[in-house]
């Protein structure tokens, strides 16, 4: 694994958060006054279901260094079922991306319930933390789209 | 053997139960095949081939052709029996409009496995008791059958036909496959090896398209990289990204449907070996899910398109494994 020697990175995560329960979460935590890092950006989504891979993609593609993907735990999805398909295509999608070579740990499925504000904050710290060890994202990023 | 092919369709055709025959038609080398729609008797006398190197996988054009209503004969190899099942288990395929005719296969040939050992200027190939005689415009040479034989044809699946409404020739048995190994070999080598490995590989992608537009499983009717929107649409990729997510996406795009048959890597144009990104798919999914091979019957829910309440945590795929 690489190790970034570089103090004054600040990675770039994109959270995908669902609408039910996550991005509740993340607004708990934000009025309960816990801190997570800025970096973080969050994009909201319907359900956790509604990630398609090529999202993932994207977010690499224009500079994020990590994607993590949050959504009710299972069995408390607000479609039912929606987080249980999620779970599946993640698994396949993060190993494809291991058998590519692309660094572990970049992307994370995380089960954050809208009860959950300290988890929600304890789960960025310790991620952007992992993703500032990893270093830049470089062998996902477009070149066209990095930032002078 | 295709003698009794051109016998079944011209029968078919002159009593009328089908109107179109699908099969294979020479090409310009006598190493040349190529997909073809026969209308008549006359069309099948003069062109139909069946050979060695009648590879092609044609089930894909029964999406179109099984909608004419006057039916189509179709010559099927048992690993393009699975796909042909696969597109009716997703009412792609009428299937009564379609004529099945299951044929025996042996393996299809490599032609660049024969160039390889320096045979060039190829005037025909004949294949006795398993060993081929070449003319060659500079002389004859033999070639022993299984060093000729395609890469996927050495770590053939199955030479059952999971579905035929005939049969010409004999039905086989499911077989023990080696087709993991070259994924179990990436599989223990590091993220970082890995990752040199991809980029040779896929660097070397044009964007053709011709993986998408062979593969049986690649049917839909507007694919996501015609969209001229994305930026991506039909044009070489500029960069590792691009290069990466056309054959992540469309691998992805394609697991739990893909029936394994090595279209893909037969038609790259530049040797790109595909079909390990499929098959790292089918491997996963044999693993966390349970044994799945698509196409195999009409029934069973595809695995992403299913789930259960003890699925493992997408985590796991992080732990298992060479870093």
């Amino acid at each position: 694994m690489q190790v970034n020697d570089n103090k004054d990175f600040k990675p770039v995560i994109v959270a995908f958060c669902c609408n039910w329960c996550s991005y509740a979460g993340a607004d708990l935590s934000g009025t309960n006054r816990l801190n997570y890092p800025a970096n973080v950006k969050i994009i909201r989504v319907p359900c956790s279901c509604r990630v398609n891979p090529m999202f993932i993609l994207r977010a690499f593609q224009k500079g994020a260094d990590g994607v993590i993907i949050c959504g009710c735990h299972p069995g408390d999805c607000h479609y039912t079922s929606g987080n249980y398909y999620a779970r599946r295509r993640m698994t396949l999608l993060f190993s494809m991306l291991d058998f590519l070579g692309i660094e572990r740990n970049r992307t994370r499925v995380e089960w954050v319930s809208a009860a959950e504000g300290a988890k929600f904050a304890a789960t960025m710290n310790d991620f952007v933390e992992s993703i500032t060890k990893l270093g830049k994202n470089r062998r996902l990023e477009d070149l066209r789209c990095r930032k002078q | 053997m295709q003698k009794a092919m051109i016998e079944k369709a011209k029968q078919l055709l002159e009593d009328k139960t089908v109107g179109r025959v699908i099969g294979w038609k020479q090409g310009e080398f006598a190493y040349d095949s190529t997909p073809a729609v026969f209308k008549s008797v006359e069309e099948i006398e003069e062109n139909f081939v069946f050979n060695d190197f009648t590879a092609s996988n044609v089930s894909k054009y029964l999406i179109k052709e099984s909608k004419n209503i006057f039916g189509t004969l179709v010559f099927l190899k048992p690993c393009d029996t699975y796909s042909f099942n696969q597109l009716v288990k997703e009412h792609r395929i009428i299937k009564e409009n379609v004529h099945v005719v299951g044929i025996e296969c042996n393996g299809k040939l490599d032609i660049e496995k024969i160039k390889a050992k320096g045979i060039s200027g190829i005037k025909s190939i004949k294949n006795e008791n398993g060993v081929l005689q070449i003319e060659t415009v500079y002389g004859n040479e033999t070639l022993n059958f299984e060093d000729a034989l395609a890469e996927r044809c050495l770590s053939c699946k199955s030479k059952k036909h999971v579905i035929y409404d005939e049969l010409i020739g004999e039905d086989g048995e499911l077989l023990d496959s080696n087709r993991f190994d070259m994924v179990e070999e990436l599989e223990k080598m590091t993220a970082e090896e890995r990752y040199i490995f991809w980029r040779e590989q896929l660097s070397k992608c044009i964007r053709c398209n011709a993986c998408r537009n062979v593969c049986p499983a690649c049917s839909c009717e507007k694919c996501v990289f015609d969209n001229d929107n994305s930026g991506v649409a039909n044009k070489a990729p500029v960069n590792s990204f691009e290069e990466n997510m056309f054959h992540i996406i469309r691998a992805f795009h394609v697991a739990g449907r893909c029936t394994d048959c090595g279209e893909c890597s037969r038609v790259c144009p530049q040797n790109i070996p595909l079909h390990l990104l499929n098959r790292k798919f089918i491997k996963d999914i044999n693993e966390l899910y349970g044994e799945y091979q698509a196409g195999a019957d009409t029934e069973s829910r595809a695995p992403l398109t299913d789930y259960t309440q003890e699925d493992c945590e997408p985590a796991v795929v992080h732990e298992r494994g060479a870093e």
